[in-house]
C-alpha cells in the first residue's frame, strides 16, 4: 500500500522511477567511500527539470528532507540519506544543452558525465578541464556540489574556475539563476558559495561552464625514483622554478605494483620506490621551454629515468595507470579507504614519511597516489571491513593522518569534500564561530535545512551560532 | 563616543574629515572589539582602506580604516603562498613579492597604494585576469570581521581546499557588505623570467579583430587588452606575453603574424598601469559582465549613452571596464538596457550620492535579491556597514 507521499511522488515522475522495494533502495545506501552505508527512506528519479522542480517542492509541502545524487562515485558519504530522507538521483537529466563555441561555454543538465562534455566539445577543438579520476562515471552536478578537482586542476583549476552560472531550485521551491554567462555576478558571488556546497544550498538544474582549448601540444613525462622522498622534494623545485605543469602526480611502490598486475598495466618500473607523472601543456614553444627545465630537475633529484610518451597511445596509457590505480588497489584489498588531505607543497617528503610510519605502527598497508603537484594526499588504506578491530585501527590511523597534515598548515579535505565521513575533523581546522557562520550562510539558502541534511558542519556548532542572537 | 571608542582601542581614534571619529586599529583584535562595540551600540560604519579608490564619503556614525593593518604575516615563495593583512597595499605587497621573485595574479585598476581589501572587495583584478582570471582565483583563505565584530574564517592557505563552505567567495565582490576583510591567503604566482610587451593602435573594429584571431590560435598571451579614451577612433591593443625568455619571444613572433598589425614594443607595466591609474580620474567607475564577441557593441553603448571616458576591453575571457562622468540616471538606463542582454553592470566606484541611488548591484535575476539579502543578514543583520549594495532605485 503506497503512502501519500510516494503516490504524490509516482504522480510526477511516473511509477517506474520511483524506487520504494528495499532491494531497490539499497543499491542507493553507499557512495564510493565503503565506510558509510544508509538505505533512504525512498529514491525518487526525475526525469526533466520539471520534475525536479515539482518534487523539491512536494518535499518543502510535506517537511522532508532530501539527498540529491549524482553518480554515487563520491568519496565522503556525502550522497547519502537516512530512512527519513528521500534520495533524488539526477542521473536521468544527462542532456548536454548547448556548446557554443565563439563563447567557449556548455550548458549542461546535472546528470551529465564529467567525461561526455569534453568528448562532445572535441569536435570544436575544446574540451572541459577539471577532470576527477572518476570523470568516466562522475556527474558535473556532482562536481558541482564537490568542487571536484582532478589532476590537471594544478594549472587550470578545480571546478569553480569553470562554472560561470547556475540555474538552481532552491530546497523552498524557488527557482532562480545565479552568475552570468561571461561570468560576472549579478550581485555578490553566489556561484561562488553554491559551488562545493555539498548539496546542501539547492540542486543545480542547468550549469554554465567554460570550456577551454585544447593545447596545442602536450608532453607526458614519467620519472622513476629510488626513493619516495627524492620524488616530493623534485615537486618542490620544479613549482618553484616557476613551472605550473598541467598535471604532477605521484605513485608509490605499492599503488605502482597494483596497477602493474592489473588489467591496467601501464609499464610503471616496480622496483621504483615512487614515480612522477608528469604532464606540460600549452603551446608547443611553452612546452618545449618547460620540459627543459623539468628534465634536469628530475634528474637532479635522482630520477633513474625520465620516459616521456612517444605518442597518444603511450600517453593514455600512462594515464590510465594513474586514473584507475584505485580500481587495481581494490583488487589486492577486500575494502579501501581512500583518503583525501592537503598539505603546503613543502611539508610533502615530511607528511609522506609520517604515513609511512603511522602504517607501520598501527599494522596497516598504507598505499600513496596523489596530486603532488598541489600538495594534495590520497592514502589509501587497504583493510577488511568486516574486521571491527582492523576497521578501528583504520579509523585511528586515518585521523592521526589528518591532524598531522593540519599540524603541516594543512586541511582535512582537497576534493572529496567533508559529506559524514570528516564532519568530526572540521573542529581541527575551523573555530565554533566560523562553523557557525557556515551554517547560518547554509540557512540563508535552506531555512529549513532540508537539503543533505547532517552533512559538513557538526550540529552543535550551528546551535552555538543561533543561540547568539544572529538570524 | 570617542571616549568610549577610545576606551576599546586606545589612541587610534581621531577625528576625519566630516567630524566622525575615524578609527583605524593596529591589530585585527582591536578592530573585531570596536566592532564588536559598534554592534552593540548600532553605530553605523563606513568601511576604508587607503581611501584611494572609494571615496570615503558614506554617511555613518564612524569608520573604520584597515590602513595600519597593514603586515604581510608570511611569504612562502616554494610553496607559493603569502599570508597578508587586509590593509597591506598593492604597492608594498609587490615590492615585498619581487624579492621572492613572486607575484600576485593581478594588475589592479587605480592607485598602487590602493590596499589588498580594497581590491578584493570591489573584484578588481585588472588585465593580468586574461592569464590569471578573477582575483577570486588568488584567494586561498580569508579572515573577515562581522558587523557585530566576530572572526570568521575560511578557506585555508593550501591551494586546494573543499572544507567547509567557501566564504570568501562572498567576500571577494561583496564591496565590504558581508565583513571587513583583514586577513588574507594568497595564492602566488612565480615570476616570469621574461616579459614581452608590443603595443598596436588602430580603429576598434581592425584591433578587436586581430585581437580575437589570437584567441582563436590561442596564443599563450598574460595580457590582451584594448584601451581607448572615447569617444575616438583611435584604441590601443596591448599585447604580453611572459615565461622563459624563448617562450616569450616565440608567442611574441606569433602574435604579431596572426594579427597583421603594426606593433611597437611597448613597456606593459607602464602602458597598463597608466591605462588602469587612469581608471579613477573621473568620479566613476563601471564594469560589464560581456561576452567578447559582443565587446564593441557594449563600448559604443557607453559610449553613445554615457559620453566621454576611459574604456579597456578584456578581449580573451569578456569583460568592459568604463571610468566617467555620467550621470545616475543615464547609467541605470545602460544598466536597464544591458540586462535586457543579460549582461550584469556593477558599479565599482563613484560619489555617495551616486552609490545610493544606484547600487554597485542591480537589475537582479528574480530570486537573487532575496538570497543576497539574508546572506547579507549573516554577516551584518542590522546593516550597520554602510553600503550601497543595491541602491535606492533598486529598493
Amino acid at each position: 500500500m503506497a503512502t501519500p507521499l510516494e503516490t504524490a511522488l509516482a504522480a510526477i515522475v511516473g511509477p517506474r522511477w520511483l524506487k520504494t522495494a528495499m532491494a531497490e533502495r539499497r543499491t542507493y545506501e553507499a557512495d564510493g567511500l565503503p565506510t558509510h552505508a544508509s538505505v533512504p527512506r525512498l529514491a525518487v528519479l526525475p526525469g526533466s527539470r520539471a520534475e525536479v522542480i515539482a518534487v523539491v517542492r512536494l518535499l518543502a509541502e510535506r517537511g522532508v528532507g532530501w539527498v540529491a545524487r549524482g553518480a554515487g562515485t563520491g568519496l565522503s558519504g556525502g550522497a547519502l540519506a537516512d530512512p527519513a530522507t528521500v534520495l533524488i538521483p539526477l542521473t536521468r537529466l544527462n542532456r548536454i544543452l548547448s556548446i557554443d563555441p565563439e563563447s567557449r561555454r556548455a550548458v549542461v543538465e546535472p546528470g551529465v558525465v564529467n567525461a561526455r562534455l569534453s568528448e562532445a566539445a572535441a569536435p570544436f577543438g575544446l574540451y572541459y578541464a577539471p577532470d576527477p579520476s572518476s570523470q568516466a562515471a562522475c556527474t558535473i552536478g556532482g562536481n558541482v556540489a564537490e568542487n571536484a578537482g582532478g589532476p590537471h586542476c594544478l594549472k587550470y583549476g578545480t571546478t569553480t574556475s569553470h562554472v560561470v552560472a547556475l540555474d538552481v531550485v532552491l530546497a523552498d521551491g524557488t527557482v532562480t539563476t545565479l552568475g552570468s554567462v561571461q561570468g560576472e555576478p549579478w550581485g555578490p558571488d553566489l556561484v561562488g558559495l553554491f559551488v562545493g556546497s555539498e548539496g546542501m544550498f539547492g540542486i543545480a538544474l542547468g550549469i554554465t561552464v567554460r570550456l577551454e582549448p585544447l593545447p596545442q601540444a602536450v608532453r607526458t613525462l614519467l620519472a622513476d625514483f629510488t626513493a619516495v622522498r627524492a620524488a616530493t622534494e623534485a615537486v618542490g623545485a620544479i613549482i618553484a622554478a616557476g613551472v605550473v605543469p598541467a598535471a604532477l602526480e605521484l605513485i608509490d611502490q605499492a599503488c605502482i605494483r597494483a596497477v602493474e598486475a592489473s588489467i591496467y598495466a601501464a609499464g610503471y618500473p616496480t622496483d621504483a620506490a615512487a614515480a612522477l607523472l608528469v604532464e606540460l601543456d600549452g603551446t608547443r614553444a611553452a612546452v618545449d621551454g618547460e620540459f627543459a627545465i623539468v628534465e634536469p630537475i628530475l634528474r637532479a633529484h635522482g630520477a633513474r629515468s625520465v620516459r616521456s610518451a612517444e605518442d597518444a597511445d603511450e600517453r593514455a596509457r600512462l594515464w590510465q595507470g594513474r586514473k584507475k590505480a584505485f580500481g587495481a588497489m581494490g583488487r589486492i584489498a577486500r575494502d579501501l579507504v581512500v583518503q583525501d588531505a592537503v598539505v603546503p607543497r613543502t611539508a610533502l617528503p615530511a607528511i609522506l614519511d609520517t604515513i609511512t610510519e603511522v602504517a607501520h605502527r598501527y599494522g596497516l598497508t598504507i598505499a600513496n597516489v596523489f596530486h603532488a603537484g598541489d600538495g594534495n594526499l590520497h592514502p589509501n588504506i587497504c583493510y577488511d571491513a568486516r574486521d571491527p578491530e582492523l576497521s578501528a585501527r583504520v579509523a585511528r590511523a586515518s585521523k592521526e593522518i589528518m591532524a598531522a597534515c593540519v599540524a603541516a598548515g594543512g586541511t582535512i579535505t582537497g576534493e572529496h569534500g567533508v559529506g559524514s565521513d570528516k564532519i568530526d575533523y572540521m573542529e581541527m581546522i575551523f573555530d565554533q564561530t566560523s562553523l557557525g557562520a557556515m551554517c547560518a550562510v547554509r540557512r540563508a539558502f535552506d531555512p529549513s535545512e532540508r537539503a543533505n541534511p547532517g552533512k559538513v558542519i557538526p550540529l552543535h556548532s550551528c546551535r552555538e551560532w543561533r543561540s547568539a542572537g544572529v538570524p | 563616543m570617542l571616549a568610549r571608542l577610545r576606551q576599546v582601542v586606545g589612541s587610534d581614534v581621531e577625528t576625519g574629515p566630516d567630524g566622525r571619529p575615524l578609527v583605524a586599529p593596529r591589530s585585527v583584535d582591536a578592530l573585531a572589539a570596536l566592532l564588536g562595540t559598534a554592534g552593540g551600540e548600532g553605530w553605523t560604519v563606513r568601511i576604508e582602506g587607503a581611501g584611494s579608490w572609494q571615496t570615503p564619503d558614506a554617511p555613518a556614525d564612524l569608520a573604520v580604516s584597515t590602513r595600519r593593518l597593514n603586515r604581510i604575516l608570511s611569504v612562502a615563495p616554494a610553496d607559493l603562498v603569502a599570508s597578508v593583512q587586509g590593509g597591506v597595499t598593492i604597492r608594498q605587497l609587490a615590492e615585498r613579492l619581487a624579492d621572492h621573485q613572486t607575484v600576485v595574479g593581478c594588475d589592479p585598476p587605480g592607485s598602487p597604494d590602493r590596499t589588498i581589501g580594497s581590491v578584493l572587495a570591489t573584484a578588481t583584478a585588472g588585465p593580468a585576469a586574461h592569464r590569471f582570471g578573477p582575483i577570486r582565483e588568488s584567494v586561498l583563505g580569508s579572515t573577515i570581521v562581522t558587523a557585530e565584530g566576530k572572526l570568521v574564517r575560511s578557506g585555508g592557505s593550501v591551494v586546494k581546499n573543499v572544507a567547509g563552505y567557501d566564504l570568501s567567495k562572498i567576500q571577494v565582490g561583496g564591496f565590504g557588505a558581508f565583513g571587513i576583510i583583514v586577513e588574507v591567503n594568497l595564492r602566488l604566482r612565480a615570476l616570469p623570467a621574461a616579459r614581452r610587451t608590443v603595443v598596436a593602435q588602430g580603429t576598434l573594429d581592425r584591433l578587436f579583430n586581430a585581437a580575437r584571431a589570437l584567441v582563436a590560435a590561442s596564443v599563450d598571451a598574460t595580457i590582451l587588452e584594448l584601451y581607448a579614451t572615447a569617444p575616438t577612433d583611435r584604441w590601443t591593443l596591448v599585447v604580453e606575453t611572459s615565461g622563459t625568455e624563448q617562450g616569450a619571444e616565440i608567442e611574441e613572433a606569433r602574435a604579431r603574424e596572426l594579427a597583421g598589425l603594426s606593433f611597437d614594443p611597448g613597456d606593459t607595466r607602464s602602458t597598463v598601469h597608466a591605462f588602469g591609474e587612469a581608471m579613477t580620474e573621473a568620479p566613476v567607475t563601471l564594469r560589464a559582465g560581456v561576452l567578447p564577441a559582443s565587446l564593441p557593441e557594449t563600448a559604443d553603448l557607453f559610449t553613445e549613452s554615457l559620453g566621454p571616458g576611459r574604456i579597456s576591453l578584456s578581449v580573451g575571457r569578456g569583460g568592459l571596464r568604463w571610468c566617467g562622468a555620467p550621470t545616475a540616471a543615464a547609467t541605470m538606463a545602460v544598466r536597464q538596457q544591458l540586462a535586457a542582454r543579460e549582461i550584469p553592470l556593477t558599479l565599482e566606484r563613484a560619489p555617495w550620492a551616486f552609490r545610493s541611488a544606484m547600487g554597485h548591484f542591480g537589475a537582479f535575476r528574480e530570486g537573487v535579491r532575496p538570497l543576497s539579502d539574508r546572506v547579507r543578514d549573516v554577516f551584518d543583520p542590522k546593516r550597520l556597514f554602510v553600503v550601497a549594495l543595491e541602491g535606492r532605485a533598486n529598493g
